[in-house]
């Protein structure tokens, strides 16, 4: 069937010549959003069109030198960092989650004080989390520039991340699902564990995954608590640096442009890839941003 | 038995980000607030001369930077993110919008250094070229950070926006106004609480960047006198010099991040509020 309320093209046109005023809207609207997506494909065309050209050998050797500036180490550490940071935040978000969406009873006092806070978390700065984890860690603790201290600062700033994502993957779940299992005489324990958990898995993983790119992305909250030492540490108390410190120890030094170039690609690709992996997940089971 | 058990342990787990909270906000002022009081409040927030050689600590160019860069954010980033995310509720074919919000999502996603260093070799060799001086300012560190604002700003509108009841658009169009008019004029309007709150958003954000502010800003400890000068906020004070600081000067730097703690409690708790009677 034909629509009859369809407006062709000419129409359309005519319209806008009888009232410019709308065409101009529409001209502000489309400009917008075209210089938004412009700056993103402007930024990382420009970035992959200097830096693949930089991407040699030596700057993916095992040791680094003043030489080869490799930024091997550094992708050891970010993977080492990345990996701590998640086996605290992880846990600790997933079990908050369930205790507000699982467990809290309407009207309890308990859960606007902890929606202010992961909301408070959520705006610090990195530069304060830095500063805080140095003052915990380093001064309070006596601990030296160390991954451990940096992943821990990390898994703090990523706590209500997770949180959040957790929470919206379980309260998804249907209700159908939590009475059935309580039906056949469950406790609400094994429900949430069994039924409750494993259907909500694939907005948690995109959630994680979000948390995974901002601690690939993160510089300021790192720089105190983990320092910028450029090798492999033998322990996960001594210092280390991840790739966007690497960066940012390139570019304060000042010498190293082309190899900052190189860095820039492989974070824009590590980014790219970590954003199309939860997007993907996220779409199979259609979880509601 | 077990039951009860996990449910204590779901409750503290719950409990950490309020302890953590109480810690960051320990921690910060028990080390910053001590020097502020020996440098005096008022000499530390009011006082335009920040020369730690000499022992004088006045953060007063650092706060009118931060409030300077963060205004070009907003003039350049909101007007631009709400236009985008009109476009993208209202206006934006499906298969396009596929493409388009991924892309937004995306530049989220891009580590600030990155943007720092693209700031760093695009937009400063441009605005030398356009405006001559050092490239670097108050102007070059306001485009960055609208550009790094952008997708905070459109994703809290854009759901604000699709938050509207349709017969507010559709009451609009029954009346003869066109698409464009009534998605300007009534839906815009209606959702303007929501809008305000990603506004705010934005504001946090913008306060706090640090790495890429500090490659493109030029970092002087001065009041700037234009749009062209330099330009150093707090938290690029705090990086500047952390790594060398000691003593009451360390202890000043800790004092800046006391300060900028205080802006960024005040921006989230305007933004939990707005967030609250919205809904």
């Amino acid at each position: 069937m034909e629509a009859i309320n369809k407006i062709t093209w000419k129409e359309k046109v005519k319209g806008y010549k009888k009232d410019p005023f709308s065409a101009f809207l529409l001209f502000l609207l489309v400009l917008a959003a075209v210089v938004t997506v412009g700056v993103l494909i402007a930024l990382v065309v420009y970035i992959i069109i200097k830096g693949v050209p930089n991407l040699t050998p030596e700057l993916f050797a095992w040791e680094y030198n003043t030489d080869n500036v490799s930024m091997m180490p550094a992708i050891i550490n970010t993977l080492t960092i990345t990996l701590l940071s998640l086996i605290f935040a992880v846990p600790i978000g997933i079990f908050s989650a369930i205790y507000l969406a699982e467990y809290a009873k309407r009207g309890n006092r308990f859960i606007p004080v902890v929606r202010l806070t992961t909301e408070t978390l959520a705006g610090i700065p990195s530069i304060v989390f830095g500063l805080f984890g140095y003052l915990l860690f380093n001064i309070h603790f006596g601990w030296s520039y160390s991954i451990l201290g940096g992943a821990l600062t990390l898994s703090i700033m990523i706590l209500p991340l997770i949180m959040r994502t957790t929470e919206e993957a379980l309260l998804s779940v249907s209700d159908a699902y939590r009475e059935g299992s309580f039906g056949l005489g469950a406790g609400k324990l094994r429900t949430v564990f069994r039924i409750v958990l494993p259907s909500a898995v694939p907005g948690i993983l995109s959630g994680i995954i979000l948390a995974i790119g901002r601690i690939v992305g993160e510089t300021a909250a790192l720089l105190y608590p983990a320092g910028t030492a450029p090798v492999v540490p033998e322990s996960v108390m001594e210092s280390g640096r991840t790739l966007a410190v690497h960066m940012y120890a390139l570019l304060n030094e000042g010498l190293y442009t082309e190899q900052a170039y190189a860095t820039a690609v492989i974070l824009l690709v590590f980014v790219i890839g970590i954003n199309a992996l939860s997007a993907f997940i996220a779409k199979r089971v259609g979880v509601k941003e | 038995m077990k039951e009860k058990a996990m449910q204590w342990v779901f409750l503290a787990a719950a409990s950490i980000s309020i302890f953590a909270v109480a810690l960051i906000c320990f921690f910060l002022f028990a080390n910053g607030i001590p020097a502020i009081q020996e440098i005096g409040v008022l000499n530390f927030i009011t006082g335009t001369k920040w020369k730690p050689s000499n022992n004088i600590f006045g953060i007063f160019p650092m706060i009118v930077g931060s409030i300077y860069v963060t205004a070009g954010a907003i003039i350049i980033g909101v007007p631009m993110g709400i236009l985008c995310s009109a476009f993208l509720a209202h206006f934006c074919p499906k298969k396009l919008y596929k493409i388009i919000k991924p892309a937004i999502e995306l530049l989220a996603g891009i580590p600030s250094i990155v943007y720092g260093f693209f700031g760093l070799v695009v937009v400063v060799p441009l605005m030398q070229n356009l405006f001559g001086g050092s490239g670097k300012g108050v102007l070059t560190a306001s485009i960055l950070l609208g550009i790094m604002i952008l997708p905070t700003v459109i994703g809290v509108s854009e759901a604000a926006i699709r938050a509207v009841p349709n017969t507010y658009y559709e009451g609009a169009l029954a009346l003869g106004i066109t698409h464009e008019r009534s998605v300007f004029f009534t839906v815009l309007p209606a959702a303007k609480q929501g809008i305000f709150a990603g506004v705010i958003l934005g504001i946090g954000r913008a306060i706090g960047e640090t790495m890429a502010v500090i490659m493109v800003a030029g970092n002087q400890a001065m009041i700037p006198t234009g749009l062209f000068s330099g330009v150093r906020t707090l938290t690029a004070n705090i990086v500047m010099e952390m790594g060398y600081a000691t003593d009451l000067h360390r202890e000043a730097l800790l004092g800046t991040a006391v300060v900028l703690f205080v802006f960024i409690l005040i921006i989230n708790v305007s933004f939990s509020l707005l967030k609250r009677r919205d809904s």
